[in-house]
């Protein structure tokens, strides 16, 4: 009698606010979910959602709509944004009235300050660790590098940066 | 236009939901925040460097899709619960279109050597992104005094070179980063 889309709430919900960070730290946790607690789909066929999760735009976690979608069709896509989004977009919410009604306020000014540090060192260290990770060795960090360097010092374009660097790997090794 | 923000008068709601949907349907190869800075603070001057960033630095340490955060962040900034809305929403629902249509027609064509070799270099380049953000944050950080400097450092090295989960770091060093930061503003009395 339980309706299938209960199961993608109960899945999804809790990841909403599981999600710290970039939506990388929940893939493993769909992939258990998906695969193994409520076989959704084979390893193979969440791989292949995964690849193409990278390759479009948008947030990476549009995989869970992406993943309900090849499980229940489009309501079944629609349930899983919903659940994955909007828990913690409403805690948010609330958090930017309250800082919009308390403006100026010391405490405040410690917050924003105080997690200035931590959040400097958050995104340094992902863009290292991706690095780190990245296909293509040297010639990685040579993209990554020049093209750090356009995008600070000249108002270069990233539509002209990410073709170019597909041109570039595209040369040396396609 | 040069950099008075205050003078322009704020982006309307649709505004708001078509550039929040430029840039989810045109962030490819990751690093979202990096565009959203690129397009809301030094193409389109709606908020400074400093309220981009303080609005990452609480994002990044409340749970939720950093970018879907970040977007209601600075949608309410722009004007209020309704551009809170339509910035989230913009961000989501295009691209969210596009993914399922893409699973839905794509499958198999997604392989393959060279394509896959041009995805890793539209990656490389777009970790430019990331990074270019991260180093701007850290300089603004190290003009600060040697304190939030650890703090940074700290956070970067528990991470990057001793991988801890994300989560504990937050929970440790954002309490650190604030207690630091209320102590020096009391201490200067301001």
């Amino acid at each position: 009698m339980e309706h299938p889309f209960w199961r993608i709430l109960l899945v999804f919900l809790p990841l909403s606010f599981l999600t710290v960070g970039g939506g990388q730290s929940i893939v493993s946790d769909i992939h258990r979910q998906a695969v193994d607690v409520q076989g959704w789909m084979s390893d193979a066929r969440f791989l292949e959602l995964f690849a193409i999760s990278r390759l479009t735009p948008g947030p990476g976690a549009l995989l869970s709509p992406m993943v309900a979608f090849d499980a229940m069709g489009v309501w079944g896509a629609l349930v899983a944004a919903f659940a994955i989004f909007t828990p913690s977009s409403i805690l948010v919410w609330g958090l930017a009235g309250l800082w919009r009604r308390t403006r100026g306020a010391a405490w405040q000014k410690a917050v924003e300050r105080g997690l200035a540090p931590v959040a400097a060192g958050m995104i340094l260290a992902a863009g290292a660790t991706l690095l780190s990770v990245a296909e293509g060795g040297w010639l990685a960090w040579a993209v990554a590098a020049i093209s750090t360097l356009l995008l600070m010092t000249t108002r270069a374009s990233p539509f002209v940066l990410l073709p170019a660097g597909a041109l570039v790997f595209w040369m040396v090794f396609g | 236009m040069t950099s008075e923000l205050t003078e322009a008068p704020p982006p309307s709601l649709t505004q708001i939901f078509l550039a929040f949907s430029k840039v989810g349907l045109t962030s490819f190869g990751g690093g979202l925040s990096g565009w959203m800075m690129r397009e809301f603070v030094h193409n389109r001057r709606w908020l400074t460097e400093g309220e981009f960033l303080d609005g990452l630095s609480l994002c990044q340490a409340l749970p939720g899709v950093n970018v879907v955060n970040l977007s209601i962040w600075i949608g309410y900034r722009l004007q209020g619960g309704a551009g809170a809305l339509a910035g989230a929403l913009g961000m989501v629902v295009p691209a969210l279109i596009l993914a399922v249509a893409v699973v839905a027609l794509a499958g198999e064509a997604v392989r393959g050597e060279a394509a896959h070799w041009m995805l890793a270099g539209v990656a490389a380049a777009a970790l430019g992104l990331s990074i270019q953000m991260g180093l701007r944050a850290a300089w603004r950080v190290a003009k600060r005094g040697v304190a939030p400097t650890a703090i940074f450092a700290a956070t970067f090295l528990a991470l990057f070179a001793l991988r801890l989960p994300l989560i504990w770091v937050v929970v440790v060093m954002a309490p650190v980063g604030i207690a630091h930061a209320a102590w020096a503003m009391s201490r200067k009395g301001d």
